[in-house]
């Protein structure tokens, strides 16, 4: 229970160092590296609580897919962002200010909350009925929110296609291979036997 | 000193704290704006599976898994966006997206 508890405090700390980090870099490079760590202590944190298969799936695709994404647009556009960080200051003061009270707001509320008695220190669902958590989390989305698995696969292939349709462009000046119209050459069209006469050009 | 269901919801309100920061800090840089929508909803995930593990109910982890597809998609379309913008206009600054300003 111990290292349960020294280990969750890790990974939290890491986990908002890592987010405030986020928001802080001068880099957005360094923003997105942070982001990374951000996610992997917050997999940790599932691990921890019991929620394996959320954890890998948080690894595989913020880490693996999302923040790829990001770091491949941070680095391909060339942006000036010491310029775009102009205003930071400006902005310190309102922005300290409303998340404080967002924050003081929301921690009012997570340790007021009632909860009751009974239901706190619950075993998690994988351990109470002795399968894996990835098993039943498959159980009850494939079968109970079958419909909305398929509307949430709906949604990824309508991502793909907006993404493709928007950055798809096509330049007047590339010159592609028109197979058709190679096929239909003939010989006539295409080679000219030309007398030279001697002592004269073309 | 177990760790309760409150410790996990504190986690979740620094972050998502720090997303709505992030917001107000960078407000001329959409990437980093876009970053910080993830790390809102990073904390959204990490509330809906602590509740799913405190109350012993599988569906806040099977929510928190529609969660991350929709942040996925959103990802992809706010950079191909963001993209796009950067080629026509050669800056990604936020006070210059007002053409549609009426």
């Amino acid at each position: 229970m111990i290292v349960q508890t020294v280990l969750f405090y890790i990974f939290s700390l890491a986990a908002v160092g890592a987010g405030a980090a986020v928001v802080a870099a001068r880099n957005p490079v360094h923003s997105v590296l942070f982001l990374i760590l951000a996610f992997f202590n917050t997999a940790a944190l599932f691990v921890l609580i019991g929620a394996e298969f959320l954890a890998m799936i948080l690894v595989i695709v913020y880490v693996g897919a999302v923040a790829v994404l990001f770091l491949f647009v941070v680095m391909m556009l060339d942006i000036d962002f010491r310029e775009l960080r102009s205003g930071f200051v400006r902005y310190l003061p309102i922005g300290a200010f409303v998340g404080m009270i967002l924050l003081a707001e929301l921690i009012f509320i997570a340790v007021s909350w009632a909860v009751p008695v009974t239901i706190v220190g619950a075993v998690a669902p994988a351990g109470a009925t002795a399968i894996s958590n990835t098993r039943a989390l498959g159980d009850i989305l494939y079968t109970r929110y079958l419909f909305a698995f398929q509307a949430a696969g709906l949604i990824l292939l309508v991502a793909m296609i907006g993404a493709i349709v928007l950055t798809l462009r096509r330049r007047a000046d590339t010159r592609k291979q028109s197979i058709a119209t190679q096929i239909a050459r003939t010989r006539a069209q295409s080679v000219e036997v030309v007398k030279v006469p001697v002592g004269e050009k073309v | 000193m177990a760790i309760g269901l409150a410790h996990y919801l504190t986690v979740g309100a620094i972050l998502f704290t720090l997303g709505v920061f992030g917001i107000f800090l960078n407000r001329k840089n959409v990437i980093i704006i876009l970053m910080s929508i993830e790390l809102m909803l990073l904390a959204v995930n990490i509330n809906l599976v602590a509740f799913s593990v405190f109350r012993g109910d599988l569906i806040g982890q099977a929510f928190a898994m529609f969660v991350l597809t929709v942040a996925a998609a959103e990802a992809a379309i706010g950079l191909a966006i963001l993209v796009v913008y950067f080629r026509n206009r050669g800056t990604i600054r936020v006070e210059d997206i007002n053409m549609m300003k009426g």
